[in-house]
């Protein structure tokens, strides 16, 4: 019967699809892994910056972390050649915790070593990724910004932890940075989605970093002058 | 002096608390600073995509209504004299659906990922779907293909200006998006089209199981029993294709579900017309086919989880 065979194709047509689908997510779940492995070692790395001796070899352990990003560039290339051009978002889901991680690191690495904002296109630079979506893979605009908001958060740490390391002027050059950012941010008009969400985190990272500047300057720590930058 | 003195007092008591709220942001707004002229640019570049987002979850509401409408027209199918005359009419309003609302999708899409988008135009994309494959249904037994259906939204550039596809025309097109950096399929053939994700496709096709249901049963009061023996042939084939599916999201488990349910009703329908169907004139059976469903209540059920 024509109808029958007319359905059946219909039907295993779609079980070649869901096939093939399934493989290709297999495929990118493999990836994404080696990419997560990546940047927890990055962050690692990166960690070592909060400890005692760590603050005042911040561009050491910049530079070693910089280094892996030559094997992230390696995993994005990967990755990119797994996914069919024009899908980026049908598999989105898959990779873009690891994305905002790796904008995370980026922009804290930046930071560290310049104590400026990073730009999507450094970001999109380090990590071997377009920016554009016309070209190819890219780098979500979204995992950008909530890669960003996690700096905040990390600086908030830094700025007590740099106090404790005796370091009374990082903290007030913190304030300003994250300041800045907020303001930024504030510019945005942003949906009820997950950087709303994250968004709604940066008060705290703000308030925190302004407490230790209180402190500082209520007991007189507060360097007068304009802090030498290094 | 002593009134005025105190006015004073309270006057510059409030103004600089006033002041320094409404001038304090904690940075002044600094244009020039590269980290505010970022952001007015990914400003700029998340109003465009929300909006974009938002125009399309309103089209995607229209569709939805007019599909709806479409289907109750269809079901009306049932008990009309003239089925052709229905059928004229519901191809179309589909046909409307298309020219002036997939339309308006197709254009937002160009240059996008539709895969990005989807989730605003989802909804009215799958009921849209359970239209067509309806009237494909009534009108040749049959259940309609992704192919066919993604043909149906695939339009020629500029159709709104209602210019024929002129090649030179489209030529010169080509060539200025080229400069545009984007080189899709679609701009070198000059169309324009709403992508229809299979798995869209199968969740539309699934929503249709439901409606079969109704029209099975509503045929049987119109006096014709020979409908829902087709339906329920039909369906069972649909029930097989669904559960040979691996891999398949929690929607699709969902609709199998709905799906079962409408093939137990029709199934049951088609046993009491078989047991019972000599023995009651016509005009009674509606009313004893609608006793086993009270039962099992899932003619009121099914409608609630069909929405």
């Amino acid at each position: 019967m024509a109808s029958d065979s007319s359905m059946s194709t219909i039907f295993t047509d779609f079980q070649k699809y869901l096939d093939d689908e399934q493989e290709i997510r297999e495929r990118i779940r493999v990836l994404v892994r080696d990419l997560e492995q990546t940047t927890r070692e990055i962050h690692t790395q990166l960690q070592l910056v909060h400890q005692q001796g760590g603050i005042k070899q911040v561009q050491d352990h910049c530079k070693k972390a910089e280094a892996s990003f030559a094997t992230l560039r390696e995993q994005y290339r990967k990755l990119a050649e797994v996914v069919p051009s024009g899908q980026y978002y049908r598999f989105h889901d898959h990779w873009k915790f690891s994305m905002q991680r790796c904008c995370f690191l980026s922009a804290f690495i930046t930071y560290l070593q310049t104590e400026k904002l990073v730009t999507r296109e450094e970001t999109a630079a380090k990590l071997g990724v377009e920016l554009s979506r016309d070209n190819g893979f890219h780098m979500d605009l979204d995992d950008f910004l909530i890669g960003v908001l996690q700096v905040a958060s990390e600086l908030s740490r830094l700025a007590v932890n740099a106090v404790t390391a005796s370091d009374y002027s990082r903290p007030l050059r913190i304030a300003k940075f994250v300041a800045e950012l907020d303001a930024g941010y504030r510019l945005l008009n942003l949906k009820n989605d997950a950087l709303r969400k994250r968004f709604d985190g940066l008060k705290y990272d703000l308030k925190k970093v302004e407490e230790v500047v209180y402190d500082l300057t209520i007991r007189g720590l507060k360097p007068t002058e304009d802090p030498p930058k290094e | 002096m002593n009134n005025v003195n105190s006015l004073f007092m309270f006057v510059f008591a409030f103004f600089p608390v006033k002041r320094s709220r409404k001038g304090e942001p904690k940075v002044p707004l600094d244009e020039n600073s590269p980290v505010i002229q970022a952001f007015r640019l990914y400003q700029s570049e998340l109003d465009t995509r929300h909006d974009k987002h938002e125009r399309l979850v309103k089209i995607s509401r229209d569709i939805t209504i007019d599909s709806k409408r479409t289907i109750f027209l269809l079901q009306r199918v049932a008990g009309s004299d003239s089925e052709s005359q229905v059928l004229d009419e519901a191809a179309e309003k589909l046909e409307q659906i298309q020219k002036t609302k997939f339309v308006l999708i197709a254009e937002e899409l160009q240059h996008e990922d539709p895969y990005r988008f989807i989730r605003a135009y989802s909804p009215g994309l799958q009921e849209y779907i359970e239209a067509v494959s309806f009237f494909n249904y009534i009108k040749s037994k049959k259940l309609v293909s992704l192919k066919a259906i993604q043909q149906d939204l695939i339009f020629p550039k500029n159709s709104d200006k209602g210019q024929p596809c002129d090649p030179e025309n489209q030529a010169e097109k080509v060539q200025s998006q080229e400069s545009n950096s984007t080189t899709s399929q679609s701009e070198q053939t000059g169309t324009i089209e709403v992508h229809v994700p299979p798995i869209e496709y199968m969740l539309g096709v699934a929503d249709l199981t439901g409606e079969l249901m109704r029209l099975a049963i509503n045929s049987v009061g119109a006096g014709n029993l020979d409908i829902p023996f087709e339906v329920c042939d039909f369906l069972r084939k649909m029930q097989s294709g669904f559960q040979s599916f691996s891999y398949v999201s929690r929607d699709v488990k969902r609709k199998l579900q709905t799906l079962n349910q409408s093939l137990r009703k029709v199934e049951t329908a088609c046993y009491t017309l078989k047991v019972r169907g000599s023995e009651i004139p016509k005009h009674m059976l509606v009313d004893v086919l609608s006793s086993p469903f009270s039962d099992i209540h899932m003619y009121t059920d099914d409608q609630s989880m069909d929405e």
